[in-house]
């Protein structure tokens, strides 16, 4: 028996550490360990809950925005203010061109390199490419000469020596099998991607003035004031142009690249969608209403739990059955560490006790991560794309059934090749369409509301601390590209007592609990064939399918506090 | 006019890349740096060199917003910038290779490429508990920083956080957090402070580090002159409505509504000094301001704490018109900047002597 350490997991977000036991070629058992925390809800105490959200939302820059919102939504939840229409589609707006965003960067950049080896696209003929290109997608850029062209980039690169971000890939390793002319429509496509996310996600520069980190929610609505006949309003005729141009790129992308290349390359690699299928269980908290923000019926992304891969039901989500536990977290519990504690009442005291750095290898059976790890009624559950379909599909809701059923009638295979490691591809990429294909409605509706007068967008009730109760507590919940966020907030005195966010990856990530259940990564790992235990392709490709994001996951804090001494000049 | 012209369209032809489009991306970086057109020929000769330099990026306590914001470069393209620029082989949130791979890469790079590759440096450095909040492949982030930092031919610090702690170092600090000047030091560090870093003035700090073999003029935080010289206030598009007393007095009010000024919903712009107004972000989209939300000086030193509350307005500023100056108001929290933490809205206390524009950086971390 091997050990394997993968640490870092890159193309990720943040700090992840696999370890893993190798036997007869196949993993027999693994363990997922966040190596870096913060401690930003600690930081949080004590500060104005207006402005949690500006704090919140440095909890992660990937995911930029999904905490800001899932924070107003708590604060608002508090002191019960109603947000205005215009404000829930802005909102609904930025997270959607979020959600879009972050899938095909996730595909294109954080991914593609664990199915398509860039090395191989060298060998390609590119007028094979270009058929190929063509048999899928209306894509305008599908000529011979186009695809020469990117190959012809790729080798002066390769030429040069110098490989830049390709230079430590596993090229050439057997578990590879694109064709070469694949491998080189999915480098360009890599290359066009690249210059599509940038260009999209100026609709965040005009709803929040940047991205990462837009500046532009408030508790009570948005700062994106909307007149139809003022030039310097955050929305008027002219930004309402910009954003119609660019949500019909993004459509273009996704329907032309996004979707044909995650069918085209799947088919290759059919062994994986019996591989990496994880606990099996699956929860949404549903999102994007189409009306009432709290009527669980009216949402795009359904609300609901299926469990053991039973999508014949569906289950309510009752929220009092979210607990964390620490007994392999690198925290203590005054009650004990093997029990959960719902996030209301949430405790967070670190205690490191894991090896000195540097260290080799972890003792897994200790705490071994930064991360918590969540349960819903004691059970490990997965979130995230999959989890939504999954649930959206065993719901009936429409948009997902039709979309499912096209896909798995394209790839020729029953639902249950989604509980795999390729299903999560699939399911990412089916709900960027589903998404792409709300924004223009989305931007359709602020444009009616500003031609009819209806330009309010902020409820000033309860801005005013004075206005508010003496303690107030309420919870916000967003599915966030990742998966189900919610934040919990405390507030006492004007001020924030105490602060929880559960994050996607938590979910997903986290170590085993009391009971020695392993979280979903750790139980997705399972009998994943390793040819190559010294280039670990293969888990890359199970940990890179949830999409991980690290420094989301770990939020935790010292209680005590402290200020370093800053070191004297050596 | 250039000495090697022939080599030089030869080594562009074998990357792919035009003359003509490198002499068009040298042009719009010279205007971003503020130098004259004479320098054009030394940035195309410098850019055009057969062997790219060799560029690191670290991640330590961050969010990868910073990493993101990069993607975004419009003015070069990232991948213009990834594949003929330079040659960008570590960056844990993009890069190819992973664990062995990836430790064994960096490794090498620092062994072959001591004292020439340039590291950029995203997110801050626990210093308590032996380094255990942030490890990667087993050491710690200081460990790594120690190592990397100071065998680089020159540190680029993207982000509040890398600049001095950012949110991170922010009260109570539960992680004893640094900035990487303040926990490497002696190493030759540029700031390129926000939240996140803008691109454009990154790309532009890569291409001056590029044709001059040397880091632009900077302030007394290490921060280039060019991009944080002066004050948002000063050149915001929403002055003259300051100027002439017309404020947004209540979100989604009719001031809100015209693009009246924000100072009286808390916006620090009168405190902040950055390039924002002028580059702004995403392909020159917009920025903070213009989407109606005040300003929270993200550019400024330990902004988190000295800054917030966000929402509070700046200190008493003595009447409105065209004879105050925003250098008058900012002396109030610049001041409270230096008196410490818990201090906020404190005025009339003395700013700091900035260096002279024209004083060159400080020559430090030779002996590394």
């Amino acid at each position: 028996m091997a050990r394997i350490v993968v640490d870092p997991v890159t193309r990720i977000e943040g700090h992840l550490r696999i370890e893993a036991n190798l036997e007869g070629g196949k993993l027999t058992d693994a363990w997922s360990s966040g190596t870096m925390f913060r401690g930003i809800e600690m930081i949080l105490q004590g500060r104005d809950p207006r402005e949690a959200w500006i704090w919140a939302q440095r909890i992660c820059g990937v995911c930029t925005m999904v905490h800001a919102i899932a924070s107003v939504r708590a604060v608002e939840d508090a002191l019960q203010i109603e947000v205005p229409e215009n404000a829930r589609i802005v909102r609904h707006l930025i997270a959607g061109a979020q959600m879009v965003q972050d899938h095909v960067i996730h595909f294109y950049h954080l991914h593609a390199l664990d199915w398509v080896d860039v090395a191989a696209a060298l060998k390609a003929d590119p007028a094979k490419t270009s058929q190929i290109a063509q048999s899928i997608s209306n894509s305008e850029k599908s000529s011979a000469t186009y695809f020469r062209g990117i190959q012809q980039r790729v080798k002066a690169v390769v030429d040069s020596g110098q490989l830049s971000l390709f230079a430590s890939g596993y090229w050439g390793h057997p578990a590879y099998v694109l064709p070469p002319e694949v491998n080189l429509l999915a480098v360009a496509h890599y290359l066009e991607a690249l210059a599509f996310q940038k260009d999209f996600i100026r609709i965040h520069a005009v709803l929040g003035g940047k991205n990462p980190h837009p500046q532009s929610f408030l508790v009570g609505g948005m700062s994106t004031a909307m007149d139809p006949n003022e030039p310097a309003a955050v929305i008027n005729p002219d930004t309402i142009d910009l954003m119609r141009t660019l949500v019909h790129t993004a459509r273009k992308f996704v329907d032309e690249y996004l979707v044909p290349d995650v069918l085209a390359v799947a088919p290759f690699y059919k062994n994986w969608f019996s591989l990496g299928g994880g606990v099996g269980n699956f929860l949404s908290y549903g999102d994007y209403s189409s009306g009432d923000p709290n009527d669980p019926k009216m949402f795009l992304f359904p609300r609901g739990i299926v469990m053991g891969r039973d999508i014949s039901k569906v289950l309510p989500v009752d929220q009092s059955k979210i607990t964390e536990s620490v007994a392999h977290s690198w925290y203590e519990y005054s009650g004990g560490d093997t029990g959960g504690i719902h996030p209301s009442e949430g405790q967070t005291i670190p205690k490191y006790t894991g090896p000195k750095p540097p260290y080799d290898q972890l003792d897994v059976n200790a705490k071994y991560s930064w991360l918590k790890t969540p349960r819903y009624d004691g059970t490990p559950m997965e979130v995230g794309p999959l989890a939504r379909m999954v649930v959206g599909y065993a719901s009936g809701k429409k948009e997902i059934v039709d979309s499912v059923n096209s896909a798995l009638k394209a790839l020729n295979a029953p639902p249950a090749v989604l509980f795999s490691t390729l299903g999560r591809l699939a399911a990412r990429a089916l709900e960027a369409q589903i998404m792409v294909n709300q924004l223009e409605g989305w931007v359709d509706k602020l444009d009616d509301n500003l031609a009819h007068g209806n330009t309010t967008i902020f409820n000033p009730v309860r801005w005013d601390p004075g206005s508010w109760p003496k303690s107030a507590s309420g919870h916000g919940w967003h599915e966030a590209p990742r998966g189900s966020l919610g934040h919990w907030i405390e507030i006492d005195g004007k001020a924030i007592k105490n602060y929880q966010a559960v994050v996607p990856t938590t979910w997903n990530a986290g170590p085993r609990d009391a009971q020695g259940q392993r979280g979903p990564y750790e139980a997705a790992l399972l009998n994943t064939p390793v040819a190559d235990p010294n280039r670990p392709l293969e888990i890359l490709r199970t940990i890179h399918s949830f999409d991980p994001c690290i420094a989301c996951a770990v939020h935790v804090i010292d209680a005590q506090g402290r200020e370093y001494t800053i070191p004297r000049v050596a | 006019m250039l000495a090697n012209d022939y080599d030089l369209a030869k080594a562009l032809k074998s990357r792919g890349i035009t003359r003509r489009q490198l002499v068009k991306f040298c042009s719009a970086t010279l205007a971003m740096l503020a130098l004259p057109d004479r320098y054009l020929a030394q940035t195309v000769a410098a850019i055009g060199k057969a062997k790219k330099p060799v560029l690191v990026w670290l991640q330590f306590q961050d969010c990868t917003g910073c990493s993101e914001s990069m993607l975004r470069s419009s003015h070069p393209e990232v991948a213009d910038v990834v594949l003929d620029l330079l040659s960008w082989e570590y960056h844990e949130v993009i890069m190819a290779g992973a664990g062995t791979a990836a430790i064994s890469l960096l490794d090498n790079i620092v062994k072959e490429d001591k004292g020439k590759y340039l590291v950029v440096v995203e997110g801050a450095i626990p210093m308590a508990d032996d380094g255990a909040y942030c490890t990667i492949g087993g050491r710690s982030a200081i460990d790594i920083a120690r190592q990397v930092c100071g065998n680089a031919a020159a540190t680029i610090a993207v982000g509040a956080c890398a600049f001095d702690g950012g949110l991170v170092r922010s009260s109570p600090n539960p992680t004893g957090a640094l900035g990487v000047h303040e926990a490497v030091p002696g190493i030759k560090v540029i700031n390129m402070a926000g939240c996140p870093h803008n691109p454009a003035n990154t790309a532009a700090v890569l291409v001056h580090y590029l044709t001059f073999n040397d880091l632009p003029a900077l302030d007394q935080y290490n921060r280039p002159l060019f991009a944080y010289g002066r004050i948002i206030h000063d050149m915001c598009e929403r002055r003259a409505h300051y100027d002439a007393g017309r404020f947004v007095t209540e979100w989604g009010d009719d001031g809100h509504k015209k693009g009246w000024c924000l100072y009286k919903m808390g916006c620090k712009g009168p405190e902040a000094t950055f390039n924002c107004p002028i580059v702004q972000w995403n392909d020159h989209t917009s920025w903070p301001i213009r989407a109606g939300h005040g300003c929270i000086a993200c550019a400024a030193p330990r902004f988190w704490d000295h800054m917030s509350p966000f929402y509070d307005r700046l200190p008493n500023v003595p009447g409105f018109g065209v004879e105050v100056t925003a250098g008058e108001i900012g002396l109030g929290l610049v001041g409270a900047v230096v008196a410490g933490v818990s201090v906020h809205g404190l005025i009339n206390t003395i700013r700091p002597a900035p260096k002279p524009a024209d004083q060159p950086p400080p020559a430090v971390g030779k002996e590394n």
